[in-house]
Order: structure tokens, then C-alpha cells, then sequence
């Protein structure tokens, strides 16, 4: 049977099919809707993880006992847990292990563009790299089979453009027969002292001696002879866009890159006149083979920064340029809160109190956009909190009570405890604000430990911040409604002034939240227009429900969006003139 | 450069629909027998960030990203996010086109008017241009958040496949209580 899939879904149409057993993620896009798919299959342990580093160390316990597992995250998500990876690959593993990495070339949705491809050598990690979907779904199946076979973890490198982008996959079932998982002691291999770790390492020197040999002969690195005046090493969706660019060339596909099959890319270096890598981001491929002393032109005329496109290709490869059509220069279109985010009314009284925001990554983070512009730095999850002790710990003393971090309820249970426990145990001091909105709703509105389901949708405990906090240390910790917003303004200035560490916690969830009896609505706005001066106050919260009118009066007036409004009342709340009112 | 390749843009604001229309599409694409790829960055798109989806069909399909410069049809739900993808359009390409002004941030906050004579400016540059009052017909079909479907029926007249696989498709995708006020706008679409 075909079906069309994105790269996400056939991933975990491989892990089912392949007879996996656990898959577990922390979600980060693009890699997310691995996990949202695999729950689908009732055959396969489903879970989100706090973090990545706890993914994986879930999944090599699954492999430990014998049971194949997946895990699956971002590109920087690896980051996380590389502490696990880095002697997981001394390890290797009973039950097969498939870890997805997936990268964002041109960050459509990322804070940085790193090539993991970086952590296969680092790592000594077999990865491959599929280039569309039936590959992701294959090599899924074969990353289990090899990381059996060869006795380690493997990696799955996708980007956005294979992630997101759907293709025809033809469909096989479930295999069978696979050693059921039970406990075998083997401390030898699977405890990674000093003395068993040297016994390991030339183990791994080998395995990956044995892979780059046998990478020649493996179907999925594939030389296809066509014109042999160019010759073109490539992989992934950069192997799509050659075949389309360049339809004549000569091509090397890399399933595998790494270890790199190096005698194919002899003998293909050989058989072509002109040989090139065409890779994205980093020159991965392109020092391999200069290493080897073949003459390869790669990154001399294409770029490092951004993902690359057919037009990008072209364009290094001198070939003409369609007719160029104009826009006209047009507005932007950046992404925004949703009416009724319990985000902005935070954000708005930071503002108002000229605080000066250690940020984190979420929703929040749109927080640093005008007009609310209230986030001073963002650098990875869970870093607000840390920046905060940190800043504090060199800016004067009057300075330091406008040092404020905000943290989301899934970024701070992911690695933001562990700052907040720094800052309590060193006797520093800064404002945390948990925005607690129940949900990881960057990426999609997944559940978290402090949203009370499972991924598999089981009712479980959610956490109870002020007691978590408390069980730190932290003396001071209000819990406030983020729609009051005289309230959030007078606890946040309270707690600004205080030389101590204090949490404050948003209590109202996102409004994207389906489950039942969560987010519920409240009676939509309107503007009275006899009441309205046009004094603009309202556009200061920019939320979307609300829009200037400006032939509207004398000098414009306010319009608030009945089908957008939810009735949240932040808006109402910055009227002087009372002109916004509950609709009847 | 890409043969018998058909190459087509949809383009609008998210929470538009614009990933369930491009779905629809590439069913209907595999349907009829053809290879298709679709592609579209949905990371911030629920965020009312502009979206793009690529969907291309033919015999055999390389890129799944529509190459700078060869889209043969564009398909816009919003005006100002259709010109913005123009470039995208080939010389001579088709442009079909939702007449819908939906603001963004800085128009809302009354910072810069909303453009004007956008359509003026997509007729100028692509003669083959379609505009469509989408919420109106399908109003008239029984549902105006049918608008996307309306499109997808104009589209369709574009595009050399059967009306069964488009119906079949429909069929797949579209939720059982919404199913046959889709049809009817799709019809509707069709018939323009
Ligand atoms: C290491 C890492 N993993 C995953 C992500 C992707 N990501 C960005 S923000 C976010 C979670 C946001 O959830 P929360 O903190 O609850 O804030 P909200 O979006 O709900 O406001 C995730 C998973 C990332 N940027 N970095």
C-alpha cells in the first residue's frame, strides 16, 4: 500500500516497522511529529521525556533490556543529552538503538543552524541521511539492523525540508521474531568504569573501520554514472536538488555519511572529470575527501550559512536565472502571541517596570517584539535563570533589582530547575517568573510532567511548582493571574525589590489548549466608539484581536475582533476611558 | 528545467487552512497515478506567520521545493502573502488568487496602511489572473470557512486531472460533517 508522508511520519512508520519497542523524545521542531506518530501505533511505549539527556537515557535503557528503541529530538536538543551519547557509543547496545537528530538549515525554527553531521565523528556514531520520505522510513529500519550488527547506537540525520516535506512511501508491515527483551548482566560492556571503558574504546575504532569498509558495498551509498565531465557527491534533500538542477551529473548518493565509504569515493573521484560535494552548512564531506588528497570543489561556490535551495544551486554552479518578478515592498508578517495568550500581560508590566529580561525559548520569547519588546536575552533552554545569577552577580546593587528571568512551565521542568538551585544554594538573588500555561505550546501544544497527561493521553501527576520551589529553597513564591494586570504589576515590583531569590508563577493556561475544561473562553470585547479618544493605549499589548482603525472618527479608533477576542480583559484593564466593555 | 513537472505555490497566513488545501491536493496528485512531493515550513505557522507550501507532481519528482523562478500556478489565500510570493511565480505563470486582506502587526497597530493595488500590481506582471471572492461563495455553498476549498475548486480547472480523484481526495480528507459543503464549494471553485 502508498501512502504520502512527511519525513516525520515515515520515521515512525520505520520504528514500527522495524519492531521497535520504545520511543522516546523531548519535542523540538522539526523533529516533533516523530512521537505524535509513533503514539499511533499501540505496539510501540510512547513518551515525552523532561529532556533530551532523559530520551535518551530512556531509550538505552530499552536497548540495555533488549528491546529496540528511537529517540528523537532537535539539532541542539543533541546537545543536551550528548553526555549519554558520547559513552552510549562505547557501550553500544543489546536491543537496537536509532537516535534522530533532526538539523534546521536557514533556523526556521531554531536559535542556531549547527551541522550534526559534527557529532557522528565525534561521537564515532554511524549516521545516515535520508533524502526523502520512503528513505526515512527505510533507513529508520536499517539504523536498527546496523546498530545491532556493528553493536552501536545509530543516528538519523533529517532537515527541515525531509522532516516537513511529504512524499509517496510504500508501506510493509511489522517484522516478527525478534529476541524478546529480558535482563542479562554484562558489566564488562555496559558499565563504563576506566578499566572496561579502555577495553571499549578500540572496539569503537573498529566498528567504524569495519563500517567505512563495508559503506561501499551497502545499497544505500549509491553511485549513479551519468556525464562523467561532473561528478557530484552529495546526500539528503541536497541529492534532490542536484538531480534537479543538474540533471546530466554524475552523482555519488551517501545514505551513509559516516563513516564515509572512502574506497566509493575513490573509485567514483576516479571515474568523473570534475568533482564536487554540494552540502549544506558545514564542509562535512568536502575536508573528508580533501583528506583522502582528491581535489574537490565545494564550499569555494557554495554557501556555509542557510540551507541551500534549487536557486542556490544554480546560482553557485553559473547556470541562468529565470526572468526575476518583484513583490513591491510589502509589510512583514512575523509570527504573534494568540488573542488571549496569559503571556502578554507579563510581558507588558516588564516593560512598564524597565526590567531587564533574562529570556528563555517558547512562546515567550515573541515577548521581545515590539511593542512589547520586554526580553533582553535569549540563549538556550533553561538559560534565563542562570543569566539572571549571573548578571546579578556583576551589575551594581541598584541595578540588580531590575534582573528578572522568565522561564515556561516545559523549559523550566526541562533544564531550568537545576538554575534555580544554583541560585538559591549560592546565596544570589533575582526574580523568576514561571509561565506556567500548562502545555509546551511552541511546538505544538505538547504535554509536559506539569500538565497532568501522558503523550499516550493517561491521566498523571502534574507538578506543583510553588512546592518544587519551595523544596529548593525559595523563601518567596507568588502565584498570580497574568490578566490582572495591576496585580502581576504590583507582585513583580514587590519581588523586583527584594535581595532575595523570589518565584512568581502564571496560573492561566494557553489558549490552545483542546483538552476539556482548560482554557475556557471569556465574553469577547468591544470598543464603545463614543467612548474611544483614540489615545492608542490598547495597541501597546499588541494582540492581534485588536486593530487601529484609522478612518474611523476624527482622528481613528480602536476595533476589536469579536471571532479573534477571548475575552482575557487585559485590554479592558488599560482603558482609562472605559471605553472597552464586555460584549452583551 | 524540470520537464513535465507541475509546480504549485499555496500561499496565505497560518490558521488559514493552507496545509489541509495542499494535503488535498497531493492526494489527488497520487490519485491520478502521478509522483508528488509537498513541502512547507509549519513551524511558527500557527502563530500568524506567513506559510508557503510547495506541492509538485509529474512523472518523477527530484526537489520537493518549487525552484525560484518555474511556479507554474499560485495560489494565494491572502493578497498581500500572494504578492509576496510572486517571485516564486514564473514569467507567463498563473496566479489564482483569494480577495482577502487579512492585517499583520504592524497594520493592526496603525504603524503603515495596509497596501493598495495589490491586484492591480499581480495583473500587471501575471496577465492569467483569477481573483476570487472565496468567503462569498462559499457562504453561498453553506459555509464561509469553506473559502480554501472554493480556491482549490478554481485551481483544479487549472490542472489536467479527472474530477474523481479530486472528489476521492475530498472524500479521504475532509471530515464526514464537513464533506458535503466542501464539495459544493469545490464545484463552485470549479465552475470559474
Ligand atoms: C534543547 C532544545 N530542545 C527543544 C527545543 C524546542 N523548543 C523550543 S521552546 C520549547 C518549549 C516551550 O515550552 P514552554 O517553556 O512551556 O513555553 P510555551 O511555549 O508553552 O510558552 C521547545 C520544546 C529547543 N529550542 N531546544
Amino acid at each position: 500500500m502508498k501512502e504520502i508522508l512527511s519525513g516525520n511520519e515515515a520515521i515512525a512508520r520505520g520504528a514500527f516497522e522495524a519492531g521497535c519497542r520504545v520511543a522516546c523524545a523531548y519535542p523540538g521542531t522539526p523533529s516533533t511529529e516523530i512521537l505524535e506518530n509513533t503514539v499511533n501505533y499501540k505496539e510501540i511505549d510512547s513518551s515525552w521525556a523532561p529532556n533530551e539527556k532523559v530520551a535518551l537515557e530512556v531509550g538505552i535503557g530499552a536497548s540495555f533490556g533488549g528491546g529496540r528503541a528511537l529517540v528523537t529530538m532537535k539539532h541542539v536538543g543533541v546537545n543536551v543529552a550528548a553526555d549519554p551519547l558520547f559513552t552510549l557509543s562505547y557501550t553500544g547496545v543489546n536491543g537496537g538503538l536509532v537516535l534522530v537528530t533532526a538539523d534546521d538549515p536557514e533556523m526556521h525554527s531554531s536559535q542556531n543552524e549547527q551541522d550534526n553531521r559534527n557529532y557522528a565523528k565525534f561521537a564515532k556514531i554511524p549516521m545516515l541521511e535520508p533524502s526523502d520520505s520512503q528513505e526515512c522510513k527505510e533507513f529508520t529500519r536499517l539504523g536498527f539492523e546496523i546498530s545491532e550488527q556493528y553493536d552501536t547506537p545509530v543516528m538519523l540525520r533529517t532537515t527541515t525540508r525531509i522532516s516537513h516535506s511529504k512524499s509517496i512511501v510504500e508501506l510493509n508491515d511489522r517484522v516478527t521474531g525478534l529476541p524478546e527483551p529480558k535482563l542479562v548482566k554484562n558489566a564488562a560492556k555496559l558499565v563504563m568504569l576506566p578499566g572496561n571503558a579502555r577495553v571499549r574504546h578500540p572496539l569503537v575504532e573498529e566498528r567504524m573501520v569495519n563500517l567505512a569498509k563495508d559503506g561501499a558495498t551497502m545499497a544505500l551509498n549509491r553511485l549513479e554514472l551519468r556525464n562523467p565531465a561532473m561528478g557530484i557527491i552529495t546526500s539528503g534533500v541536497c541529492y534532490q536538488y542536484v538531480r534537479e538542477v543538474l540533471p546530466e551529473a554524475s552523482t555519488l548518493k551517501l545514505g551513509m555519511i559516516h563513516p564515509l565509504p572512502t574506497e566509493l569515493i575513490r573509485e567514483f573521484a576516479a571515474k568523473v572529470e570534475k568533482l564536487y560535494v554540494v552540502e549544506e552548512l558545514d564542509p562535512f564531506i568536502e575536508e573528508q575527501v580533501k583528506s583522502l588528497g582528491i581535489t574537490v570543489i565545494g564550499k569555494d561556490i557554495l554557501p556555509v550559512c542557510g540551507e541551500l535551495t534549487p536557486g542556490r544551486i544554480r546560482n553557485a554552479f553559473g547556470l541562468p536565472e529565470p526572468a526575476a518578478t518583484v513583490a513591491g515592498k510589502l509589510p512583514g508578517r512575523p509570527p504573534n502571541m494568540c488573542p488571549g495568550c496569559p503571556h502578554r500581560g507579563v510581558f507588558f508590566a516588564l516593560n512598564q517596570l524597565k526590567a531587564y529580561v533574562t529570556g528563555d525559548i517558547g512562546c515567550y520569547t515573541l515577548g521581545f517584539m515590539p511593542p512589547l519588546s520586554a526580553m533582553d536575552t535569549c540563549v538556550c533552554m533553561g538559560a534565563s535563570i542562570g543569566m539572571a545569577t549571573g548578571v546579578s552577580k556583576v551589575v551594581s546593587e541598584e541595578e540588580r533589582k531590575r534582573v528578572v528571568a522568565v522561564i515556561g512551565d516545559s523549559t523550566f521542568l526541562h533544564t531550568g530547575i537545576n538554575g534555580l538551585m544554583d541560585m538559591v544554594y549560592n546565596n544570589s538573588s533575582a526574580t523568576v517568573v514561571i509561565l506556567d500555561n500548562r502545555i509546551t505550546a511552541m511546538t505544538g501544544r505538547q504535554d509536559n510532567p506539569a500538565s497532568g497527561f501522558t503523550l499516550m493521553d493517561d491521566p498523571t501527576h502534574n507538578i506543583d511548582f510553588p512546592l518544587l520551589c519551595k523544596s529548593l529553597g525559595v523563601k518567596h513564591i507568588r502565584v498570580v493571574n497574568p490578566f490582572d494586570l495591576e496585580q502581576t504589576r504590583r507582585v513583580l515590583q514587590e519581588e523586583m525589590a527584594r535581595p532575595e531569590p523570589s518565584v512568581i508563577i502564571t496560573d492561566k493556561p494557553c489558549v490552545l489548549v483542546k483538552r476539556e475544561g482548560v482554557f475556557v473562553k471569556g465574553v469577547e470585547l468591544v470598543v464603545e466608539v463614543d467612548k474611544c479618544t483614540s489615545c492608542r493605549v490598547c495597541l501597546k499589548i499588541g494582540c492581534p484581536a485588536i486593530e487601529w482603525r484609522p478612518a474611523e472618527g476624527k482622528k481613528g479608533k480602536a476595533y476589536i475582533d469579536p471571532l479573534l477576542c477571548t475575552g482575557c480583559d487585559v485590554c479592558r484593564q488599560l482603558c482609562k476611558f472605559e471605553a472597552i466593555g464586555r460584549a452583551k | 528545467m524540470s520537464g513535465q513537472i507541475t509546480n504549485i505555490l499555496l500561499v496565505g497566513v497560518g490558521g488559514q487552512g493552507i496545509l489541509l488545501a495542499s494535503e488535498v491536493l497531493s492526494e489527488t496528485c497520487m490519485l491520478a497515478g502521478f509522483d508528488v512531493k509537498k513541502s512547507e515550513i509549519h513551524g511558527m505557522s500557527q502563530r500568524g506567520g506567513s506559510v508557503v507550501s510547495h506541492v509538485r507532481y509529474g512523472k518523477e519528482v527530484f526537489s520537493p521545493i518549487v525552484p525560484e523562478g518555474e511556479g507554474d500556478i499560485l495560489f494565494g489565500f491572502e493578497l498581500m502573502e500572494t504578492c509576496r510570493s510572486l517571485p516564486l511565480l514564473k514569467q507567463g505563470g498563473t496566479v489564482v488568487a483569494n480577495d482577502l486582506r487579512i492585517a499583520p502587526p504592524s497594520v493592526l497597530m496603525g504603524l503603515e496602511p495596509y497596501p493598495e493595488g495589490l491586484a492591480e500590481n499581480i495583473k500587471a506582471q501575471f496577465p492569467d489572473f483569477l481573483l476570487v471572492d472565496g468567503q462569498k461563495l462559499a457562504s453561498e455553498a453553506g459555509n464561509a470557512r469553506a473559502a480554501n476549498t472554493v480556491l482549490l475548486g478554481a485551481v483544479s480547472k487549472r490542472l489536467e486531472i479527472a474530477e474523481k480523484y479530486w472528489v476521492q481526495a475530498l472524500e479521504k480528507m475532509v471530515p464526514q460533517k464537513a464533506l458535503e459543503v466542501n464539495k459544493r464549494a469545490f464545484l463552485l471553485g470549479r465552475s470559474l
